[in-house]
């Protein structure tokens, strides 16, 4: 069977070689087909059909039109309950829609369903989900496998081929390190590229939109589609947004590319090591320019991220609270009991570890200690970037220190878990575009990923080179 | 040890979390195991560095001052899990 392509969809919708209605009646068999992967939290066949039924109705040109896309359960949408993979949100349907999947309905395109992810986005393998695991497609029988997380259920759609692209959403490596576990594409953009309203907030200064797609090209198509200023967001960045696909060009002679020396992270095992140099030595057969660079604080990345984000995800989520939206506790003897019992029943375990430590750290007493001194150290980790980034076009790193684990294997130790975005957290902590790809496999030939950072907003860039890799590996 | 049964207890109260007596074990655990992980920032002279809380390099976009009716009172209460007359609902909080 040939790799499903959104690019030549396109071309067969135009030349009218399938209609829509066929081409997302293939979609519907194969999402109730893989049932078990537990992919989707929301589906609903006549929800589908009823946006089928829409688009053929419609008249005018759309540049999605008739597509279907998964849509992480992040994201508000009128048409489909929105839960963010917690108890606390289980019935909530929103009265608004957010602003990346208006920009994707604008577009024609059709919603398949709403996937699964860990609670809040706080987790990095789909397995913090209220709604139990998403499995990675790529598991052989009896033995699942993870598909990474936090958008680990939009990673396996895109994977499982039950969609032709996917939204998700980074804060530390969401979209980079389930794309990498699931041997797909995934591009988180500069912090600032799409807006965030809408988006159920986890970690305000670090959460971007991003997509997951089969190859380099759909997720050029997807961005642009997804990107844009909206004054509803305050961090929303008012740039012109290019046509990445129009622009795509994989020459890359000529052009520097860093390679940090800090990503040499001890414990990497070999094969990552290896695609890694595999990475460079088909750069520099491209004619680029390898420049060893230094990105010295580097190792104080993950703690610093874990401090910040869970600060900001204690105030974030506040407002759960039993009385705008969503559950309520039964025990409400008082108001405060009411909101002790909602909060202690309504999120599962790594949120409410997350919103302990997020208030702890900016408690009285704490907040110059550990608040403060991380967003210092963040200055200086993006200062690194910055300056790297004066000296070469993009940077190349793995994406993950590992291939897809086992289910359930890091559950216990939370700094363990943590571990799993060192290579990842660096650049959102710097805001800087990200894109993971497929490179290589491991001893079981399972899938590992390269990931290209650029400089803010240069992600035709990042394209660019993701491309000349990508076609230099198939 | 940063985190004892006190202090959890009473990063719980500012939650607003309920927490049992083996949850509070737990947590103590693993919040000392996180802070003390986290302790390696002081590592870095962070001496005259400013701190970092807003990214984004673009400058705030001003808007004309109109007003504008977005969302409408049956709208933000539709999902509301308990409502009386326009407005949310929660349990008595005066005698």
């Amino acid at each position: 069977m040939p790799k499903s392509s959104l690019k030549q969809t396109l071309k067969d919708l135009d030349t009218k070689k399938i209609s829509i209605r066929e081409l997302n009646q293939d979609y519907l068999k194969k999402i109730k087909e893989k049932e078990n992967l537990n992919v989707f939290i929301h589906f609903s066949e006549e929800n589908v059909l009823k946006q089928i039924d829409n688009i053929e109705k419609d008249n005018s040109a759309k540049k999605l039109k008739g597509i279907p896309i998964a849509i992480k359960d992040l994201f508000c949408t009128k048409s489909m309950p929105t839960t963010a993979a917690s108890k606390i949100l289980e019935n909530f349907n929103p009265t608004y829609e957010s602003f990346v999947t208006q920009k994707l309905l604008d577009e024609g395109s059709i919603f398949v369903g709403k996937t699964n992810l860990d609670e809040f986005a706080m987790g990095s393998a789909t397995n913090t989900s209220f709604f139990g695991n998403t499995i990675n497609p790529l598991s052989k029988e009896n033995e699942p496998l993870a598909p990474g997380g936090s958008s680990g259920g939009s990673a396996a759609a895109v994977a499982a081929d039950l969609c032709l692209g996917a939204t998700g959403t980074d804060t530390g490596g969401s979209i980079r390190q389930p794309a990498s576990f699931c041997g797909v594409v995934g591009i988180k953009p500069t912090y600032g590229l799409c807006s965030r309203w809408g988006i159920a907030a986890f970690a305000s200064s670090l959460d971007q939109a991003g997509i997951f797609s089969h190859n380099v090209e759909d997720a050029s198509i997807l961005l642009q589609s997804i990107a844009g200023f909206d004054q509803r967001d305050s961090t929303s960045a008012k740039v012109d947004i290019p046509n990445y696909f129009e622009n795509l060009d994989d020459d890359l002679n000529g052009k520097t590319v860093g390679i940090p020396k800090e990503y040499s992270v001890d414990g990497t095992p070999m094969e990552i090591s290896q695609i890694w140099e595999d990475a460079i030595k088909v750069l520099e057969k491209k004619g680029v320019k390898i420049k060893n660079i230094s990105l010295p604080h580097t190792k104080y990345a993950l703690p610093t991220y874990y401090i910040i984000a869970p600060a900001e995800a204690s105030s974030n989520l506040a407002r759960y609270d039993g009385v705008k939206y969503g559950f309520r506790s039964d025990e409400i003897n008082s108001l405060d009991e009411m909101y002790e019992n909602t909060r202690a029943q309504g999120f599962g375990r790594e949120v409410k570890r997350r919103i302990l430590i997020g208030t702890y750290v900016l408690s009285a007493g704490y907040y110059d200690a550990y608040y403060l001194k991380a967003q210092k150290v963040r200055k200086l980790i993006a200062d690194d970037f910055n300056k790297a980034l004066k000296e070469c076009d993009f940077i190349v790193t793995p994406t993950a220190p590992s291939a897809a684990f086992p289910l359930n294997e890091k559950q216990n130790d939370p700094i363990k878990m943590y571990l799993n975005d060192v290579f990842t957290v660096p650049a959102s902590l710097a805001g800087l575009p990200g894109i993971s790809i497929p490179f290589g496999k491991d001893k079981n030939n399972l899938p590992l990923g390269i990931q290209i950072l650029g400089k803010h907003f240069d992600e035709q860039q990042v394209f660019n080179a993701a491309l000349s890799l990508e076609r230099s590996y198939e | 040890m940063k985190i004892d049964k006190n202090t959890i207890n009473k990063i719980a109260r500012l939650s607003r979390i309920k927490l049992d007596d083996k949850e509070s074990e737990d947590y103590i655990n693993d919040l000392n195991s996180i802070l003390d992980w986290v302790e390696q920032l002081n590592e870095v002279n962070t001496e005259n560095i400013e701190p970092l809380s807003n990214i984004s390099s673009s400058i705030l976009p001003k808007r004309e001052d109109v007003s504008k009716d977005t969302n409408s009172s049956d709208e933000i209460l539709e999902n509301a899990p308990d409502k009386l007359e326009g407005f949310f609902a929660v349990p008595k909080v005066v005698e």
